[in-house]
């Protein structure tokens, strides 16, 4: 008997979180009404969950960097929504959305860049780095392109156990040149695995555009020279995310094996909050808010719909609160005890001895070092002991 | 009961792990119809069918993630490197991820990173290295490299049940030339324990994989020529060491030599003295001496090859000064 899925992080959370919302049938092209909402709830979600850390963030209370996703939000709450409950993404850095529409939390998130000790990850990886194999979706780790390989051995096993599952991993426009997404990509297309790659092209990879990483004119170009399909879609458009993203999932779910799907996009903010993005044309970024929003372009979308600026206006104020709810929980939880960074490295042994010079001591540096920001230390003032 | 090889038994273990769970499977290059390139896998593809004996595209990065991606649904892959010298290509995989998995993300990771290591077969540099000391130092691997055909068996049964990611150095020099009778049943050599390969009271020497044979050759010409009484102590496993073993030996001789066929600097035979040092510093009548090759890319000819690397009449020049001291 094959062993079940094995379980990740964030238990807690996970057994109070609503369940994620079912995607279309495949045999629904459409979605309905109210999953045209549920889009614009997620987007609008992930949108002001991030402008809630830059806030936190100000205050010293986000600890390390803040990665956001502006102006992607279509494009990872779109792909996202095209799997099924079983199905599992692989969420990259820009990916909030998507691990939102996978049920991923905003008191999970806000633990997570604060630092707490009750974090998915008690403490031990950051921002976004953190997943939930139970929910489906797996924590990234920073080295570009790693989890492509990955992500192909998780789908193989949907194959060896002939499970209708599909994985998804998300690269950006620079992870397309690394090793390991070559070799996780032609891996997982030789073994036919029912994979969709997500290259979300969003002209950077920190400050080197998109030009300097390949000659290609669309990354999803590379998909001949895997022999697989390979098709380009308009990130913006999280309608057009989503049914590409769709097809992608329903030709592996068939046994087509692997496909890339390249969302066109822009990075509006820096690669994180402390990057002023100098390397960036005069006034494109501007141009981008200003005529390709994603959420603003659906927004008038759903207008033509009958979606009222009032129903909007209550799913706002839903978020908001719900936010608002996250942040309070989130600030009571405390830091993680500092003897708990040795438990777990392994199964056996459970936990790693302190070094000798450590014997008996809780920690050393934590009546010198401020709390509230990352591995700074305050020299004693003149005159104190 | 008949000896058999090294080799065939690290493929009796290969084969009854296979045989005893069904989500054990192997990955690599050539493993498949070919049996591999030296064979270790041979008759697998036949008796468990392609789903679980697979033959992959060069890609040591990919094959190393899809082991992970694997290993973290509950299946139990064993990767094979076909020269262990290319592990050095998923080196970003399995000290960024997979040593790191289960810390972070709760992950397990049960895996086996398995190939054909060391030299003295005239391989050249890049098919007869030794890289285990670049992974002892990543939390959350396992390193383990046995020296006898029983120990070999024992310990990849061990390694394929761990439930972390245990990385398994198989000597080619010793993979036809050592045999040994297999123990009966099913039976698992436990990691992190050495193995006391001959007992002696006046000097230890600690080693493991093809040089305990040198070592052993060192100590009976010591006894027959000099009359020492010389205990040889396999480690087995690399990473965690047994420190209570080597802290053992050293408090019942009193005089050590570390050997390895690893390079000098960097190699395990420096943290073995810092630990001796640390915890049996009065214990020690000499300092601890080390012998192993020479910091040189590993070259093909003979007279070079034999000249980097150590050679059993070198160990018992250094057990000698060492009686001496």
């Amino acid at each position: 008997m094959p062993r079940p899925a094995t379980q990740g992080g964030g238990r807690a959370a996970r057994d109070r979180a609503a369940p994620p919302p079912a995607a279309a049938t495949e045999s629904d092209v459409s979605l309905t009404r109210a999953q045209r909402l549920e889009l614009y709830y997620w987007m609008r979600l992930t949108r002001s969950l991030e402008e809630r850390l830059v806030n936190l963030y100000r205050q010293t209370k986000v600890v390390g960097g803040l990665f956001r996703s502006l102006g992607q939000e279509a494009d990872a709450v779109g792909s996202a929504y095209a799997l099924r409950r079983g199905d599992v993404l692989s969420p990259l850095i820009r990916n909030l959305g998507s691990m939102l529409v996978k049920g991923a939390t905003p008191v999970e998130i806000l633990k997570q860049y604060m630092a707490k000790g009750d974090s998915p990850t008690r403490g031990r990886e950051l921002n976004i780095h953190f997943g939930d194999t139970e929910r489906g979706f797996i924590g990234q780790i920073s080295p570009l392109g790693d989890m492509v390989p990955v992500m192909a051995g998780v789908t193989l096993t949907f194959k060896m156990r002939g499970e209708d599952r599909v994985g998804l991993v998300y690269v950006g426009d620079g992870a397309t040149s690394t090793g390991a997404f070559h070799e996780g990509i032609n891996f997982a297309a030789v073994q036919r695995c029912p994979l969709v790659v997500v290259i979300e092209n969003n002209g950077y990879a920190y400050s080197t555009p998109t030009a300097k990483q390949s000659l290609v004119k669309q990354l999803a170009d590379k998909a001949i020279g895997y022999g697989i399909p390979g098709e380009t879609a308009d990130g913006n458009d999280v309608v057009a995310s989503y049914e590409a993203t769709k097809r992608a999932v329903d030709r592996a779910r068939r046994g087509e094996g692997t496909s890339i799907v390249e969302l066109m996009t822009f990075r509006r903010k820096g690669h994180a909050e402390h990057d002023n993005q100098s390397y960036v044309p005069a006034g494109q970024i501007e141009k981008w808010a200003a005529e390709n929003d994603p959420i603003d372009r659906y927004v008038a979308r759903l207008a033509t719909e009958g979606v009222s600026a009032t129903e909007l206006a209550a799913i706002d104020a839903k978020i908001l609160h719900e936010i608002d709810e996250a942040t309070d929980v989130a600030e009571q939880s405390d830091v993680p005890e500092p003897l708990d960074a040795l438990t777990g490295i392994y199964a056996d042994p459970p936990a790693a001895q302190p070094l000798w010079f450590r014997e008996g001591k809780r920690a050393v540096i934590e009546t010198s070092e401020r709390r509230s920001s990352w591995g700074t230390f305050d020299a004693p003032a003149k005159g104190a002991d | 009961m008949a000896e058999i090889t090294y080799l065939e038994a690290i493929r009796e273990a290969l084969f009854e792990e296979m045989e005893r769970d069904p989500n054990v499977f192997m990955i690599g290059e050539d493993i498949g119809g070919f049996g591999g390139a030296f064979k270790v896998t041979d008759g697998l593809l036949a008796k468990y069918g392609e789903s679980r004996v697979i033959d992959s595209p060069i890609s040591e990065i990919g094959i190393v993630g899809a082991a992970a991606g694997a290993a973290h649904m509950g299946m139990r892959p064993v990767v094979e490197m076909q020269f262990i010298d290319f592990i050095a290509n998923a080196y970003d995989m399995l000290t960024n991820y997979v040593a790191t998995a289960r810390y972070r993300a709760f992950l397990p990771t049960p895996m086996v990173v398995r190939g054909p290591s060391g030299g003295y077969v005239r391989g050249g540099p890049f098919h007869s290295q030794n890289p285990e000391a670049g992974f002892i130092h990543t939390p959350g691997l396992k390193v383990v490299y046995p020296s006898t055909a029983a120990d070999a068996k024992g310990l990849m049964k061990a390694a394929i049940r761990d439930e972390d990611c245990v990385l398994f150095f198989e000597h080619k020099y010793l993979y036809r030339r050592i045999k040994g009778e297999m123990p009966a049943g099913d039976v698992v050599v436990p990691i992190g324990k050495a193995r006391l390969a001959r007992e002696g009271t006046d000097l230890s020497i600690i080693t493991y994989a093809a040089t305990v044979y040198k070592a052993l050759e060192a100590a009976e010409q010591l006894e027959r020529e000099d009359g020492l009484s010389v205990e040889v102590l396999d480690l087995r496993t690399l990473a965690p060491l047994d420190d209570e073993a080597i802290v053992a030996t050293v408090k019942k001789t009193n005089r050590v030599l570390l050997v390895h066929e690893d390079t000098r600097t960097g190699g395990i035979a420096g943290e073995l003295t810092a630990r001796i040092s640390e915890s049996c510093f009065e214990w020690l009548d000499a300092p601890v001496l080390r012998v192993t090759a020479h910091d040189v890319p590993l070259p093909y000819a003979p007279s070079l090859e034999d000249f980097v690397l150590p050679q059993t009449p070198d160990i018992v020049l250094a057990a000698r000064r060492l009686a001496a001291y």
